[in-house]
């Protein structure tokens, strides 16, 4: 059979058609596949036809004791929904559910976008409970896995703290061994502290000048120890000031100080031998209010004008304002504080400043008593590990920076454990 | 026992509290709640002691005419309305809308303010004492705060463009803030918490007594 031509080109060109009709059928079906799988991989999509914004839920949830309390707090963490990861989130928020000891669940938290983690504080050690997340959109809502059930537990020490304990253990046992070597009458040098030593010379110049000696505690209770330091330094000046039958007035804005400051001097000038010589009046309540009580300080100071201020234990913004007021008079003033901000202000407006440690080495160095000296020598121990980690430290962070050393990115990450422990 | 009662008292708390701080375990979890509960207990009978001992002061000044009686006057005055108006207005005195409030702050607040506000004066005359150049140490001081000063206001920066970004006005300061100070302060701060432990203990241990009067 003879084909012609024209068939030949005929089916040829009928071949080529279907030819390229089946390769676009093929593109089509692919382009199709590869829309499907692209929306079955993107999980915040939205089905056309029932609008819901689907997401997916949470993942790796996982109930936890919360370590070293008093079994009150159980911890809980989850990786959060992936759609909760991408830029144009459709996560609007967690809704988180517990159940105790297996019955209804209930809402216990509705969380925001991107949380991780939630410490539930409402927990007792007798009960079981279990939880799961909800992860919700405009209008869908898919849910975790449930949670074992778990109890909080007690613990007996805080090992997150075990550091601290260590070295505050070392700083008291060298405190101790010093007060006992000084008791043994080991014989301990302490460096001259001016404004201690001043403190004779400024009662004296009071007494001299027939006028009071003005002793104001800071403007904290008797629950801070800058306070305290005051109290024992004071115990000190009121003696000196009865030996050299002085007077003395101390305005306080703590009811508390008040008693503890009457109660200080009285057995102070009991101790001089002046029982008489002592009044209530000496120490007299003012008020609560911080500036209320600057007012009436200042007041009796421009009144009064005494010779000599002491300034000492916590002060705040009223710190400058009474210590200018002080010089302003012309009394010679003793200043000391533990807070930072306000030393500053001391230093330029006071004759004499203890610095922060000075204020609570200032009833041990007056003593001169060899078992509180003691005391004060055990605190070097301290300052010289103090000393010791700084130069390791700076030495770890330089040496694995500048040459990349293991074992001193280590050091450093150690010591940043160490110190960075609550 | 007059000593030895409060001694024993000082170092038992003493002892409780650093326990508390490294035990999480009841009872020592609880510990730091109750004893802020009797320290507001005794503070708020205190302020009776505290009241009275001002009225008291007060009064006397009055009856006997001695110097700035009249103050002593508006002291008690003061004291009388105050607690009045608290008294009669009960739970709710410190809510807005009522007199208490109304006093506290169109009265007191203004006042207070006005003692704050002289620190302002306070700050330039101590701070012209304080920068007196009379030896090195002062000459310092004086040389920090002024960079300091002028790295905090945008004339710094204005005045010191000619130099490396690194070495305009705001940048030293910052260093200085960041570096230098911080160094310094952190050092006092050692020392701080040093001299707390060593305080802390002596009265633990009962071998500071001077705010017990002194003393052995």
């Amino acid at each position: 059979m003879r084909v012609g031509k024209s068939t030949f080109l005929h089916l040829c060109l009928a071949f080529s058609l279907s030819l390229i009709l089946i390769l676009i059928l093929l593109t089509l079906v692919s382009a199709q596949e590869v829309d499907s799988l692209r929306s079955s991989t993107d999980s915040a999509y939205t089905i056309p036809d029932s609008g819901l914004v689907l997401v997916a839920p949470v993942t790796s949830l996982i109930a936890e004791d919360y370590k070293y309390d008093d079994g009150e707090q159980l911890k809980l963490s989850w990786v959060p929904s992936i759609d909760d990861q991408l830029v144009d989130s459709k996560v609007l928020g967690y809704r988180l559910f517990r159940s105790i000891d297996g019955g209804t669940p209930e809402i216990l938290a509705k969380l925001p976008p991107g949380t991780n983690s939630f410490l539930d504080r409402t927990v007792q050690r007798e009960r079981k409970y279990q939880y799961y997340l909800e992860t919700f959109s405009e209008n869908f809502v898919v849910q975790s896995i449930v949670t074992a059930a778990i109890s909080p537990e007690r613990e007996w020490l805080n090992l997150d703290r075990g550091w601290l304990f260590i070295i505050a253990l070392f700083i008291s046992i060298a405190i101790i061994f010093f007060v006992e070597k000084a008791k043994r009458g080991h014989k301990l040098y302490v460096r001259k502290i001016a404004g201690l030593e001043a403190i004779d010379e400024a009662v004296g110049r009071a007494t001299e000048m027939g006028r009071p000696v003005l002793f104001i505690p800071g403007i904290n209770d008797m629950d801070d120890v800058q306070t305290l330091a005051a109290l024992t330094i004071l115990g000190r000046v009121s003696r000196t000031i009865a030996d050299y039958d002085s007077q003395i007035f101390m305005p306080v804005s703590r009811s508390l100080v008040m008693t503890a400051a009457r109660e200080t001097i009285k057995t102070s000038y009991m101790a001089a031998g002046r029982p008489d010589a002592y009044s209530d009046d000496m120490v007299n309540y003012v008020t609560d209010e911080q500036f209320g009580y600057v007012a009436a300080v200042d007041g009796l100071m421009v009144r009064e004008r005494p010779a000599t201020v002491f300034l000492l234990g916590a002060f705040f913004a009223e710190s400058l304002i009474l210590a200018e007021t002080g010089n302003s008079v012309g009394a010679i003033q003793i200043a000391g504080t533990a807070r930072p901000a306000q030393l500053p202000f001391f230093i330029a407006a006071c004759d004499f400043t203890l610095i922060g440690e000075e204020l609570f080495a200032a009833s041990a160095y007056l003593s001169g008593e060899p078992r509180q000296l003691g005391s004060l020598k055990g605190q070097d121990v301290g300052k010289g590990l103090a000393m010791s980690v700084i130069i390791l430290g700076v030495l770890a962070v330089t040496i694995a920076t500048a040459w990349d050393v293991e074992i001193m990115h280590n050091v450093h990450n150690w010591l940043l454990g160490v110190f960075s422990s609550n | 026992m007059r000593r030895e009662v409060p001694l024993l008292i000082t170092g038992i708390v003493g002892v409780v509290f650093v326990l508390q701080y490294f035990i999480p375990h009841w009872p020592f979890s609880q510990v730091n709640t109750w004893f802020s509960d009797w320290f507001s207990i005794v503070g708020a009978f205190a302020i009776w002691l505290g009241a009275l001992n001002l009225l008291k002061i007060s009064a006397l000044k009055v009856i006997g005419k001695k110097s700035d009686w009249g103050y002593a006057i508006v002291i008690i005055i003061s004291f009388i309305i105050m607690v009045a108006i608290g008294f009669a207005e009960g739970k709710e005195f410190r809510e807005q809308g009522t007199m208490f409030s109304w006093l506290y702050e169109y009265v007191y607040s203004p006042l207070s303010a006005t003692m704050f506000a002289l620190l302002a004066f306070f700050v330039a005359s101590a701070s012209y004492r304080a920068f007196r150049a009379r030896n090195l140490d002062a000459t310092l001081l004086l040389m920090a705060g002024f960079l300091i000063m002028l790295g905090r206001v945008p004339v710094g920066d204005s005045i010191s463009f000619f130099l490396p970004e690194n070495y305009q006005f705001s940048q030293v300061a910052s260093w200085i803030m960041t570096w230098p100070q911080t160094a310094g302060q952190r050092a006092i701060m050692i020392g701080i918490a040093l001299g707390l432990v060593s305080t802390s203990l002596r009265i633990i241990l009962g071998i500071e007594r001077a705010h017990l009067g002194g003393g052995d």
